[in-house]
C-alpha cells in the first residue's frame, strides 16, 4: 500500500500542456484537489509552445466539432471572464481549393459540416479574393470560409489556465519526471516521480506526444505515436490577413500547410510532411523552409518580402484514425486517457479539459456519451478523418 | 547644418566617393556612393530612424552590425536594416514607425532552385580567426568556402586604427588592425582553393548537417561541409540602466563601425561605460575622430583592459572613474547627459556620490560573449566542427589570429591534407596571447641624465613584443620565451642613435625618448602622437602628462615629424625641463572643460531600464516575474515577450541572467531560452528561391 502519510490528491494530471493545464483548471474549479506533474521547467514547454495557435470547429466528426465549439466559446470569452489577454482573434479559416479536386473534397465535407450547424460556406474565386485579397488568383478556384473560427496564443492561453488553476488550488510541479504509476488491486493509487510519490484516486494521462510511454508505465497500450512537423514565425507587419489559410493540395514532400497572421502582426506557419516523419525528433531540418516558403509565396505572392524570424519543430501525437482518445482505461480503475490530439490539442484543450472534469465527477452532459463513444480508447480506429 | 562626416583622420584614408542624393522623409539629402543608409543618415545628422510599435519610443542605431533590427527603415517601401543596406541614388527612405506595411507583390513569383553545395570546409566568419584558418587550409589545397556577413573581409580588424599588441613574429604585432586585415586578405586571395562569399550571413546549422547561408543578401544557399569552422566572433553585452534605449546609447562595436568604417561622427561628446580594452580603445578612436570624451566609468577598482590603453587615454585628457557606475542616460528622446555614481565593494551606488556630465552619446563596452550558437548546434547534430577566435574564447584579436592558424592546421590534419604534427609551442604561444593582463610594475625611471635613451612607460605584464624589433642595434630586450615581460634597454646612454623608431612603433604609445646631448638642462623629449598634423605644430605650447595622466606642465614643441618607413604615428619633439623630462609620457589633446561635471546631478525617476530592446520590456517587468517565482526564461518570454523579438534574444539573455543574480537566484535554478534558428531574419521569398528583382514591390 502506498504510504498513507504521503500527500494525496483526488487527481494527478501528467502533463502541464494544452490539455493538462485546462483539465487542471476545470478539475480545481470543480473542487478537486489536483496535482499536475511535468518534466519541463514550466507550463506549456513541450508541444504547446510549438503549436501555431489555430482554433476551429470546422472538423468532420461530431465529437471534435462539439469539443472545439466549446473551446471557441471559452477562448473568445476568456479575457472578459478572467482578464488575461490570450490574443484571441476571430479571423476565421479559409480552406483554399487550388483546383477541381480540392473543390470537390471541400464541398463534400461542407455537407457534413453544415449538418452540424457550423457557420461555413463555399466562396467562389471572386468572393474568396474579397475575404483574402492577397491570394494569387491564378492559384485558387475558390474555397470554404468559416468566419467564427479563429486563433490565439497557445503559450498565453495555457499560461492563463495555469495561473487560474493555481488560484483554484491546483498544484503544479515542474522538472519532475513520472517514473511509475502505482497500481494496487487493479486500481490507481498514486504516481512516483524522480522526486517523490503522490497518492491519487485518478491519474490523467495528458502527456501529449509522450502519452504512449506514460501508458506503458502502467502496463497499458494506447495507439498514440508522434510524428514531427516544422513551423516558423515571421517578423511583425501591419495587419493584412484575417483568416487562417489552409492549402490541402499535396506538394513535393508535403501534404497540407497553413498560415495566419497573429494579433501581434506575425505570420505563423506550419507544414505537414509527406510521408510522415515518425518519432520524437524536434531538431530543425534544412529542407523545411525552402519547401514551405515556395508553397506560401506561390499562393500569396505578397509573402515574398516578409522575413522569417524563427523556426522550430514540434510533435503531433497521432492516432490511427486521426481522432483523440478520451476515456477511462478498462484495465486499471482510475486511469484516464486524454491523449492523441493529433496536433489539435491546443484548439481542443478547453473543451477536453471541461470534459475531463465531467468524467471525473460523473456529471456528464447529454451529448457527452456520444463524444466518449467516438473517442473511446476501445474503438476500432478504422476510419480516417477527411481533413486532419 | 553641422558636418557630421570625418574629412580627415590621422590613420584612416578618406576615400574619394561619388556624391549621390536620396530622399529621407521626402526631403532630398546627400550621400556617398557605397555607404550604408545609416551612414548617410548620420552624415546628415539624423539619428532617429523610427519609433517602436509598442510605445512609440524613438529608435536608432544600436549594434550597427546587422544583428539587432533597431535601425529598421523603409527603403522604397521595403523594411531594411539601415546599417546593412547600401544607399541608392534616388531612393525614398522613411522611418519605420510602428509595424511596417508589407509591400504588395503582383503576379506569380518565379522561383529558381536553391543553391546546394558540398564543400570540404565551410568557415563562418572572415575575421582574424577565420582568415588565418583559411590561409593554412589554402596553403594545403583544401577546398574552403568562407562566408562573412560584411562587405569586406577582416571582421573587427577593419575597425582598429591602433597598432596591435601580441607577438610580432606570430601575429603581426606592431601592425595596425586595419592593415592586418589587408595583409590577411591578400595572403588568402592567392589560394585558388578558397572561395569567399561576402555580405553573406549564416542563418542556421541544421540537424541534417547542412548549413543555411543567406548569400549576398539575396539568395539562399544550403551548404553541406565535411568540416565546419565557426569563427563567428563575439557579441557585446548590454547593460541595464535607466534611459539605456535612448538613441545615442551605442555598443562599442557600433560606435567603432560608425566612426572607423562609415567615417561619420555619431557624437560630439561621448561618455564611455566600461574600462576593458574595447572601451579604452573606443575612447582613443573617438579622440582620433575629433570627438570629445567626457569620461569613462569602470565598476571595478581597476580597469580590466591593458594598462597602456588606459594610460594612453588618461594622458590624452580623459578622466577615468574606477569604482563608478552609470545610473542613467538622461534626455528627451536623445541623450543629453549621463549620471554616474561611485560604487562600494558590493558594486552598489553610494548615495551622495552622484554626478552628471553633459554628453550626447553613451558608449557601452561592458564585455563580450562568444557567438557560439552555430558551434553548439553543430556539436549537437554531430557535424565535424571546430571553433576558433572569440567564438571559442573571448580574447584579443592577436589571439584570434593565432587560434585560427591552429584550427586551420587541425582541420587540415583531420582531412588528411597535413601529416605534420602541430608544434607544441604553438599552443603555448596561443595561451600567452590569450592571457589576461598581469601584474603592474612600478615605473622605474633611469637615474642618468646624459646621452640619449628610450624610457618605457610600460608598467604591466601583457603579451607584447614589437618594440624588440624596432631598435636598429637590437638594444630593446624581452625574453622570447615569455613576451609578457616589460622591455629593458640593454644599451647605455651612448649607444642610442635617437632614431625614434621605438617611439613611433610601440603599440601602446608608451615609449618616449630623452636626448640630453644638446642641453642636459632642457633635454629633447620625443613623444608619439596619433592625431592629425593640423592639431599640433612647432612652437605650440602643449600640456604634457605623466604615464598615468597627471599633468606635468606646459612645454614648447620643437618639431612634429614622421619617421621614415613608419606608418602614420607622428613624433612630437618637445623641450622639457630635466626635472620632468623622463616622466613625460604624453600630450593632452582635450580641453579640460569638457570633462567637468554639471552643477547639479540629473535625477532620473522614470523606470525605463530596457532589458529587451526588440519588444521594449523593462527590467522592472522582468524583476516582478522573477520575484513571483519564475525561473524558466521561456516562461518569462511567454508572459513579457522579452526575447521574442527580431534579434532572437541576443541582447536580453545576459541582462535577464544578471537580474536573476541580483535577486539571489543561482544559475542551477534557471532554465535558459530554447535556442532556435534563424540567426537573422530572412525574407520568405529568398528562402523560396524567388528570382527577386522582376517581381519587386510597388509602393
Amino acid at each position: 500500500m502506498i504510504n498513507p502519510t504521503l500527500p494525496h490528491y483526488d487527481v494527478v494530471v501528467i502533463g502541464a500542456g494544452s490539455i493538462g493545464a485546462p483539465a487542471a483548471f476545470y478539475l480545481a474549479q470543480a473542487g478537486y484537489r489536483v496535482l499536475v506533474l511535468d518534466s519541463a521547467a514550466s507550463v506549456g514547454q513541450t508541444s504547446n509552445k510549438r503549436a501555431i495557435g489555430g482554433i476551429r470547429a470546422t472538423h468532420s466528426d461530431p465529437a471534435k466539432i462539439r469539443l472545439s465549439l466549446r473551446s471557441i466559446e471559452i477562448f473568445s470569452t476568456w479575457k472578459e471572464r478572467y482578464g488575461d489577454d490570450i490574443e484571441w482573434s476571430e479571423g476565421g479559416y479559409v480552406f483554399v481549393a487550388r483546383g477541381e479536386r480540392e473543390e470537390k473534397t471541400l464541398k463534400n465535407l461542407l455537407v457534413t459540416q453544415k449538418s452540424f450547424g457550423l457557420n461555413i460556406d463555399w466562396l467562389d474565386q471572386k468572393q474568396l479574393l474579397q475575404v483574402v485579397p492577397d491570394l494569387n488568383p491564378a492559384e485558387v478556384v475558390g474555397g470554404t470560409f468559416s468566419p467564427e473560427d479563429g486563433n490565439a496564443s497557445p503559450l498565453l492561453a495555457v499560461h492563463a489556465f495555469y495561473t487560474h488553476a493555481i488560484e483554484y488550488g491546483a498544484e503544479f510541479k515542474f522538472n519532475e519526471q513520472v517514473q511509475e504509476i502505482i497500481v494496487r488491486s487493479g486500481k490507481v493509487v498514486g504516481v512516483r516521480t524522480n522526486r517523490g510519490e503522490y497518492g491519487a484516486d485518478v491519474v490523467v494521462n495528458a502527456a501529449g506526444a509522450f502519452a504512449g510511454e506514460m501508458a506503458r508505465l502502467a502496463g497499458l497500450d494506447v495507439p498514440v505515436r508522434p510524428d514531427s512537423h516544422e513551423a516558423a514565425i515571421t517578423e511583425a507587419v501591419a495587419p493584412f490577413l484575417r483568416p487562417m489559410i489552409v492549402d490541402i493540395q499535396p506538394g513535393p514532400g508535403s501534404a497540407n500547410y497553413y498560415f495566419y497572421q497573429h494579433l501581434t502582426g506575425q505570420i505563423i506557419f506550419c507544414i505537414t510532411p509527406s510521408p510522415n516523419i515518425w518519432g520524437y525528433d524536434t531538431e530543425e531540418t534544412s529542407s523545411f523552409l525552402p519547401m514551405v516558403a515556395r508553397r506560401m509565396v506561390d499562393l500569396m505572392p505578397r509573402l515574398e518580402n516578409i522575413r522569417v524570424r524563427r523556426t522550430w519543430r514540434g510533435l503531433y501525437p497521432m492516432t490511427p484514425d486521426g481522432a483523440p482518445i478520451i476515456g477511462y482505461a478498462k484495465e486499471i480503475k482510475g486511469y484516464l486517457y486524454a491523449v492523441g490530439m493529433c496536433g489539435q490539442g491546443f484548439m481542443l484543450g478547453p473543451g477536453v479539459g471541461e470534459l475531463i472534469a465531467r468524467i471525473v465527477s460523473g456529471q456528464l452532459y447529454d451529448t457527452d456519451p456520444e463524444i466518449l463513444e467516438i473517442l473511446s480508447p476501445y474503438r476500432q480506429f478504422a476510419g480516417q478523418e477527411l481533413l486532419k | 547644418m553641422s558636418d557630421y562626416r570625418i574629412r580627415q583622420h590621422p590613420i584612416l584614408p578618406i576615400p574619394e566617393r561619388e556624391a549621390i542624393e536620396f530622399y529621407w522623409r521626402d526631403r532630398k539629402i546627400s550621400a556617398l556612393a557605397g555607404e550604408t543608409i545609416s551612414a548617410a543618415l548620420f552624415a546628415n545628422g539624423e539619428r532617429i530612424f523610427g519609433h517602436h510599435h509598442k510605445d512609440g519610443s524613438p529608435l536608432g542605431i544600436f549594434c550597427a552590425n546587422g544583428q539587432c533590427s533597431q535601425c529598421m527603415v523603409l527603403a522604397d517601401g521595403m523594411p531594411v536594416k539601415a546599417c546593412m543596406e547600401l544607399v541608392k541614388a534616388g531612393q525614398h527612405v522613411v522611418p519605420a514607425d510602428g509595424l511596417p506595411v508589407l509591400p504588395n507583390v503582383t503576379g506569380t513569383v518565379k522561383f529558381k532552385p536553391i543553391l546546394e553545395r558540398k564543400v570540404q570546409v565551410l568557415i563562418i566568419g572572415g575575421g582574424p580567426a577565420g582568415l588565418s584558418a583559411a590561409i593554412e587550409l589554402g596553403r594545403r589545397g583544401v577546398q574552403v568556402l568562407l562566408v562573412d556577413d560584411k562587405h569586406r573581409l577582416g571582421g573587427k580588424l577593419v575597425l582598429q586604427t591602433h597598432r596591435f599588441f601580441g607577438s610580432a613574429k606570430a601575429v603581426y604585432a606592431g601592425t595596425r588592425g586595419i592593415d592586418i586585415a589587408t595583409r590577411l586578405e591578400s595572403d588568402l586571395r592567392v589560394h585558388p582553393s578558397i572561395e569567399v562569399w561576402l555580405n553573406s550571413t549564416c542563418l542556421a546549422v541544421f540537424s541534417d548537417k547542412k548549413v543555411g547561408i543567406l548569400k549576398e543578401g539575396r539568395n539562399y544557399a544550403v551548404i553541406e561541409p565535411e568540416v565546419l569552422l565557426v569563427a563567428s566572433g563575439a557579441r557585446e553585452k548590454f547593460l541595464a540602466f535607466n534611459g539605456n534605449a535612448l538613441p545615442g546609447v551605442y555598443g562599442a562595436g557600433a560606435f567603432q563601425t560608425l566612426v572607423n568604417r562609415d567615417l561619420v561622427r555619431p557624437a560630439e561628446k561621448l561618455f564611455i561605460v566600461g574600462g576593458g580594452n574595447v572601451g579604452l580603445i573606443a575612447g582613443y578612436h573617438a579622440l582620433q575622430a575629433d570627438i570629445q570624451v567626457v569620461g569613462l566609468v569602470e565598476a571595478l577598482p581597476e580597469c580590466g583592459g591593458y594598462k597602456v590603453h588606459k594610460d594612453k587615454l588618461a594622458r590624452m585628457g580623459v578622466p577615468i572613474y574606477t569604482s563608478h557606475t552609470i545610473l542613467s542616460a538622461n534626455g528627451d528622446r536623445k541623450v543629453e547627459s549621463v549620471t554616474i555614481a561611485q560604487v562600494g565593494s558590493d558594486f552598489k551606488p553610494i548615495p551622495g556620490t552622484e554626478r552628471s556630465f553633459e554628453c550626447d552619446s553613451v558608449l557601452i563596452a561592458v564585455g563580450l560573449d562568444p557567438v557560439n550558437e552555430f558551434y553548439l548546434k553543430a556539436k549537437q547534430y554531430g557535424l565535424n566542427c571546430f571553433v576558433g577566435g572569440d567564438a571559442e574564447e573571448i580574447a584579443e584579436a592577436s589571439a584570434a589570429i593565432f587560434s585560427g592558424k591552429i584550427r586551420g592546421m587541425e582541420i587540415a590534419r583531420a582531412l588528411g591534407a597535413e601529416t605534420a604534427e602541430i608544434p607544441v609551442e604553438w599552443y603555448w604561444t596561443s595561451e600567452i596571447l590569450k592571457s589576461k593582463p598581469g601584474d603592474t610594475i612600478p615605473e622605474e625611471l633611469p637615474d642618468i641624465e646624459t646621452g640619449a635613451f628610450p624610457v618605457f612607460h610600460c608598467t604591466q605584464k601583457i603579451p607584447c613584443d614589437p618594440c624588440t624589433g624596432l631598435c636598429s642595434h637590437g638594444l630593446i630586450y624581452i625574453d622570447r620565451k615569455d613576451i609578457r615581460q616589460v622591455p629593458t634597454f640593454l644599451g647605455d646612454s651612448y649607444c642610442c642613435e635617437a632614431c625614434e623608431k621605438c617611439v613611433a612603433g610601440c603599440p601602446g604609445l608608451a615609449i618616449t625618448l630623452i636626448n640630453y646631448r644638446e642641453n642636459p638642462e632642457l633635454p629633447v623629449v620625443s613623444i608619439p602622437y596619433e592625431f592629425t598634423r593640423q592639431t599640433i605644430k612647432a612652437n605650440d605650447r602643449v600640456s604634457v602628462l605623466d604615464t598615468e595622466g597627471n599633468e606635468l606642465g606646459q612645454v614648447d614643441v620643437l618639431s612634429v615629424h614622421a619617421i621614415e618607413n613608419n606608418d602614420r604615428t607622428l613624433v612630437v619633439e618637445v623641450n622639457a625641463p630635466h626635472e620632468i623630462a623622463q616622466q613625460i609620457a604624453g600630450i593632452n589633446v582635450q580641453d579640460e572643460n569638457v570633462t567637468h561635471p554639471l552643477d547639479h546631478y540629473v535625477t532620473h525617476i522614470e523606470d525605463d531600464t530596457i532589458v529587451c530592446r526588440c519588444e521594449h520590456v523593462t527590467a522592472g517587468e522582468v524583476r516582478t516575474l522573477i520575484r513571483a517565482g519564475y525561473r524558466d526564461m521561456n516562461e518569462i518570454k511567454t508572459v513579457s515577450r522579452a526575447g521574442m523579438g527580431a534579434c532572437g534574444g541576443k541582447t536580453c539573455v545576459s541582462l535577464i541572467l544578471r537580474l536573476f543574480r541580483e535577486e539571489g537566484i543561482t544559475h542551477e535554478e534557471i532554465t535558459e531560452y530554447s535556442k532556435r534558428p534563424v540567426f537573422v531574419e530572412v525574407p520568405l521569398g529568398i528562402l523560396a528561391g524567388a528570382n527577386g528583382q522582376e517581381n519587386h514591390a510597388n509602393d
